[in-house]
């Protein structure tokens, strides 16, 4: 970690998150793409990551060896790791609003090859946390100090894979190794409860040895003192587990639209408007 | 211009829909199909039929690997489960599943990918099945089809539910034109002759059909005369109609939207090695992972136009 911590307070903090918020609504609804309501859950725990200090990472030099990691494992919420990389300073933020567009580097998932400052290329569900395991054991082997932070969906652990990862980091006690449960209560077609509950979480992790903290998520000040307690402990993978909302920032306007998952699909020009003045700074 | 418009074709529905809309059609008449999804019903259509057949559907959620194994054990208990995903993630994720659980023992499972190609557009590389027919072949056993329209894609499903035994269908998520108004003939393995020539024969299936009629009838006007066939079935191949087209016309150009290896090309060209060489060039994405961005700008930059199938006809002719 990085040993003077940049410490933003928590207004600023909450400031910065409206300003992914905002981007993430740009870029979507101009590339009529994409999935704002998996990104806009995630807005807490990438802005403190990014902006709480708790990534240690250079935009100047994105391949720095001792940089922190973060895999964004569900790829398809990039456009809150895009818009949280533009912020840092990764790229200008007028790139935003190339997304998905043919010749952008800013693709519709995480393309590592294409864009400096990701850490993994995903869109492949299942995966990250596997390659956070892998990429812990090899920092540790060389006696770095960086911190591997992987951001997983609810849905998404039914994949076999994570609960493999899960079992590797145990073993090889990953104590530089952070799993973020992106716990938004929705996955594609519908309420995860409904198609595979995999709740409670938290056991399931506590039982794979894991040390796990169960936060509310789309409050800023629980998610940093979260990261902060993750990151204090080094005998140990740390799971937190993120109760969110799928399209937090916008709630009104996806309950006028009779729908609270809204996978998958980009607002309207109309109700971005809309979904622009919830958000005004 | 769009697709299938210089060839005078109308604009259908994409092939998943076709294959949606055909699977709860048939769902009565085949009380013994089930579906079994990994939480993506909404994009592979399959819950067209869930919805119909609610008792009939099974969502694992995401889980891929699992959701095969799955469904080999229901045909082991005597259903006939229909199992969907994107191309990419049911071939590439569950593939020693799809090995052990189902082409091996020879388990009567449907295996469908949706998702198919590079006309998937903005979601980008992650999501192409690209490599899927590839994969597929290699499971002897296995058939595989790649329909070209709507049609032909609801004949396909059925063929699929009458075939005893393991069976892969690729559909697309882009509209695509129609080639048979009126139907078709579609059995297994059968290439159809939608168009006759006598100068060079251009074998093509799913996207890739409507591109190579277009580029047939742009040829014409420049009095080239091309047979297409629509290799529909690229497992088991109809090795006969490739001889025949290879006789009769001398040159052949393959044109799929998948990578070079091991798809259509390298089946077609597999045969015409070993019956009748004659000189072929291949029109494909090539050895390449491609990008994001709208589904004609792909085509255009990956090289899945009728401009590249038009010119790889000319070149096969001067050699
Ligand atoms: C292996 C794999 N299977 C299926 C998909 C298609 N898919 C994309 S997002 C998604 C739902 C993800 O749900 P969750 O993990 O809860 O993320 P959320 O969008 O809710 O943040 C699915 C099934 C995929 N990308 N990868
Ligand atoms: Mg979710």
């Amino acid at each position: 970690m990085v040993a003077e911590r940049k410490k933003a307070s928590i207004a600023e903090l909450e400031a910065k998150a409206k300003v992914l918020r905002r981007h993430i609504i740009e870029m979507t609804t101009e590339a009529a793409s994409g999935h704002p309501t998996s990104s806009l859950s995630a807005v807490e725990v990438v802005t403190a990551l990014y902006f709480g200090g708790f990534l240690n990472v250079d935009p100047k030099q994105p391949h720095w060896p001792d940089r922190d990691r973060i895999i964004l494992s569900k790829g398809h919420a990039c456009p809150v790791l895009y818009s949280a990389m533009a912020e840092a300073g990764f790229f200008p933020t007028s790139l935003l609003l190339t997304l998905r567009k043919l010749g952008s580097v800013l693709e519709g998932h995480p393309n590592l090859k294409r864009l400096p400052g990701i850490e993994a290329s995903t869109g492949s569900l299942g995966q990250g946390l596997s390659i956070g395991v892998g990429q812990a054991l090899g920092l540790r082997m060389d006696k770095r100090s960086s911190h591997v932070f992987v951001i997983i969906g609810d849905g998404e652990m039914g994949e076999g894979q994570v609960w493999e990862a899960l079992a590797t980091a145990h073993k090889y006690k990953l104590g530089n190794l952070t799993a973020i449960i992106d716990q938004n209560g929705y996955q594609q077609t519908g309420a995860a409860k409904d198609v595979l509950d995999q709740t409670p979480f938290a056991d399931k992790l506590a039982a794979f040895g894991w040390h796990v903290q169960t936060i509310e998520g789309n409050k800023m000040a629980p998610v940093v003192e979260a990261l902060e307690k993750a990151t204090a402990i080094t005998d140990r993978p740390t799971a937190i587990v993120s109760q969110t909302q799928k399209g937090f920032g916008i709630l009104p306007i996806l309950e006028e639209e009779h729908d609270l998952n809204y996978h998958g699909k980009p607002l309207s020009k109309k109700l971005a408007e809309k979904a622009l003045a919830l958000l005004k700074g | 211009m769009a697709l299938g418009e210089l060839a005078g074709l109308k604009m259908g529905p994409a092939t998943r829909d076709a294959f949606g809309d055909a699977l709860k059609a048939l769902g009565s008449k085949y009380p013994d199909v089930v579906t079994v999804d990994g939480d993506v019903g909404n994009s592979t259509r399959t819950e067209v039929f869930a919805k119909a057949f609610p008792d009939r559907a099974f969502n694992v959620g995401i889980a891929e690997s699992n959701m095969v194994s799955v469904a080999g054990g229901l045909a082991a208990a005597g259903k006939t489960p229909v199992v969907a995903s994107f191309a990419c993630f049911l071939l590439c994720n569950a593939y020693d599943q799809i090995r052990m659980s189902i082409a091996f023992p020879d388990m009567n499972v449907k295996l469908v990918g949706s998702h198919s190609g590079i006309s998937i557009g903005e979601d980008g590389p992650s999501q192409m099945g690209i490599e899927d027919v590839a994969m597929a072949c290699t499971f002897p056993g296995m058939v595989v089809m790649v329909p070209a329209d709507g049609p032909s894609t609801t004949k396909a499903t059925e063929a699929m539910l009458e075939h005893k035994g393991p069976t892969y269908l690729r559909t697309g998520r882009a509209k695509t034109p129609i080639i048979y108004p009126d139907g078709c003939d579609f059995q297994i393995g059968k290439a159809i002759q939608v168009r006759d020539g006598k100068d060079a024969t251009i074998i093509a299936n799913g996207l890739m059909l409507p591109i190579a009629l277009d580029a047939a009838a742009a040829l014409e006007k420049e009095g080239i005369k091309v047979r297409v066939l629509d290799m529909h079935t690229v497992k088991p191949l109809d090795e006969a109609a490739i001889v025949k087209a290879a006789k009769e016309t001398g040159r052949i150009v393959v044109a799929e939207e998948h990578l070079m290896a091991g798809g259509l090309g390298s089946a077609v060209a597999t045969v015409l090695a070993r019956t009748t060489p004659v000189p072929v060039e291949f029109v494909n994405v090539g050895d390449t992972y491609a990008e994001s961005g709208d589904p004609e700008g792909l085509l255009q930059k990956y090289g899945l136009t009728t401009e590249t199938v038009a010119a790889a006809v000319k070149k096969v002719k001067n050699r």
